[in-house]
């Protein structure tokens, strides 16, 4: 939706021609790390082309009140301690555990409070697996680390520890796929690190929803001195001697000496920066970067005045026979993964809303026509409710709000490439890192390499990547005083 | 800085990193690992800390050293002798 009476609005009006630091995108990693850098006294421009801060940490609202959020439950423990170490103790405090997640599909149906107690007694009392097997299996993850050999996926991982148990493998990839978009043919380290962090501690949501998230999060950035341009869209990132020298966006140059992209890794690289800037064989090995899946999601809007009881606050269900890398992905939706959001997410609002996702490929939605296209939403919309029906009976009379969103949907807002939802797989990472040797103040930080993914991993990527920033600033800066003679 | 500022300067540091443990009880020769919630991104903002307090780069291939308390200690010590807090 295009804002037309923005249109000639001149949304630079009052930025400064220099900054020491231009930040693409505000995704919760730029977000981060334009609030880091800002608080060590930089100076700070944040660039979002989109209305709304937040990049997939976002929300809509549509008429008669409806508010939908896209990705805020269910993120692991460790938010907790970034809110209240990058942002504010307030943001920290207002952290809740979901109290109960659910799985239905044809080998099991089971609820669980998801930490490592319950995992525990789940896999002993109704997967029959000894005691020793699992400690075993959760001490195993839990000393993998970044340095470990890739060779072993995650299939393997679980072949050795549970051979043949495919009901056992789906209990504990089904929600890692949902929330990093990994397969069990990815590194197990991956695995390793993502389930330590998250399936351990329990999994939690920010109350208030995401829009008083958002809202807290700018007014932080505004007061820690970051100028924050909403409707910007950086073009090209202007490089002169493999230097970082400015940021072109709405076709203005603004001059500065670091650019963090939050935008997709490939397109920081090919389209913003340009390939002619990297060396051949780097381009080379970011040509075999994979980019990661994409999403569809279904928006359910209860209307005002309907209640829903409590049928658990994550919900995964699947039709398929096993867990299916390829079944999860394909439109033909047999497995979705359900957030309800009861009121308390909003206290005293009395209002509910349901969001349906499911990973998807963006080759599956590209080329539709726009009748087939439409037609396409609609029947996702429609087997979403006779999906949600079995849980909550009279959805179709309850529901005031139907909306679907699809690879094409998030392309368009997030402008990543083929839409990606979740960054890239795991040779992305190297890749992200690698930037500032090839550019002198050309840092990348956000989704990426699986582990850098979700809430978790992509706001601590941005507290990494302002950690490397600050040290180049310092030391480019001390370097300047040395040749002054200061 | 003496050997006691420097271990005073990073207890300083922990207590704003880890606010909710308690660091009086602390074992000098234990993991600090072992004895606190911490994980890699609390190293990290050591790290950043003292680049900030104390205008001291700690290079990646040195992170081995922030492990104890006294091995902070005699590795930071030489470093920071002659440094002050900036500001």
């Amino acid at each position: 939706m295009k804002i037309i009476a923005g249109e000639n609005r001149d949304w630079l009006k009052g930025a400064r021609s220099f900054y020491d630091i231009v930040v693409i995108g505000s995704g919760l990693a730029g977000m981060t790390a334009a609030n880091m850098l800002a608080k060590l006294g930089h100076s700070v421009l944040l660039l979002e082309h989109h209305y709304n801060l937040g990049g997939l940490a976002t929300w809509f609202k549509r008429k008669k009140g409806h508010i939908l959020d896209i990705s805020l439950h269910g993120f692991p423990i460790g938010m907790i301690k970034t809110f209240r170490k990058y942002w504010t103790r307030d943001i920290a405090d207002n952290v809740i555990r979901l109290k109960s997640i659910r799985f239905e599909n044809p080998q099991f149906s089971l609820n669980t409070s998801f930490d490592r107690a319950d995992f525990t007694r789940i896999l002993r009392e109704r997967f029959g697996v000894l005691k020793e097997t699992i400690d075993e299996f959760f001490l195993t993850l839990r000393g993998m680390n970044f340095y470990d050999k890739l060779s072993m996926t995650t299939r393997e991982l679980f072949e050795t520890f549970f051979p043949g148990r495919t009901d056992i493998h789906r209990l504990l990839m089904e929600p890692i796929t949902y929330a990093n978009g990994s397969t069990l043919d990815d590194p197990a380290i991956t695995y390793g690190i993502v389930f330590s962090n998250f399936m351990d501690k329990g999994v939690y949501t920010f109350q208030g929803g995401t829009d008083q998230l958002v809202r807290k999060m700018k007014r932080e950035l505004v007061k820690n001195g970051v100028d924050i341009r909403t409707h910007c869209l950086a073009e090209k990132i202007l490089v002169e001697d493999k230097k970082v020298v400015g940021v072109k966006v709405n076709d203005r140059e603004i001059a500065c000496r670091t650019a963090v992209s939050n935008s997709n890794l490939l397109s920081t690289i090919h389209k913003m920066t340009g390939d002619e800037n990297f060396t051949p064989e780097f381009i080379q090995e970011t040509n075999q970067v994979r980019l990661n899946s994409s999403s569809c999601q279904v928006y359910i809007g209860i209307k005002p005045g309907e209640t829903i009881d409590h049928v658990g606050d994550l919900l995964f269900t699947s039709e398929a026979l096993e867990y299916d890398t390829e079944a999860l992905l394909s439109k033909e939706v047999t497995s979705r993964s359900f957030s309800f959001y009861y009121p308390e997410i909003r206290p005293g609002s009395n209002r509910y809303s349901i969001v349906s996702s499911t990973n998807a490929r963006y080759e599956d939605w590209a080329d539709l026509g726009d009748a087939e296209y439409q037609k396409a939403k609609q029947r996702l919309i429609e087997t979403t409710l006779d999906a949600l029906e079995k849980y909550v009976p009279d959805i179709r009379k309850k529901a005031g709000h139907l909306e679907a969103s699809t690879p094409r949907t998030f392309k368009r807002y997030t402008l990543h490439p083929k839409g990606t939802s979740f960054g890239t797989k795991f040779e992305g990472l190297k890749i992200s890192r690698e930037l500032p040797n090839q550019i002198l103040g050309l840092f990348h930080t956000g989704s990426v390499g699986i582990i850098m993914s979700g809430w978790l991993g992509a706001a601590n990527y941005g507290v990494i990547v302002a950690n490397e920033v600050d040290k180049f600033m310092r030391s480019a800066q001390s370097q300047t005083q040395a040749v002054a003679g200061v | 800085m003496t050997k006691e500022e420097v271990r005073a300067a990073i207890l300083e540091i922990l207590s704003d990193i880890a606010p909710d443990e308690d660091l009086s009880s602390i074992d000098d020769d234990k993991k600090l690992r072992e004895q606190f919630n911490l994980d890699s991104m609390d190293f990290l903002d050591i790290v950043m800390e003292l680049r900030k307090r104390y205008n001291l780069e700690v290079p990646e291939k040195d992170y081995e050293h922030l492990v104890t308390l006294s091995s902070c200690v005699s590795y930071l010590q030489p470093l920071l002798k002659n440094r002050q807090l900036v500001g």
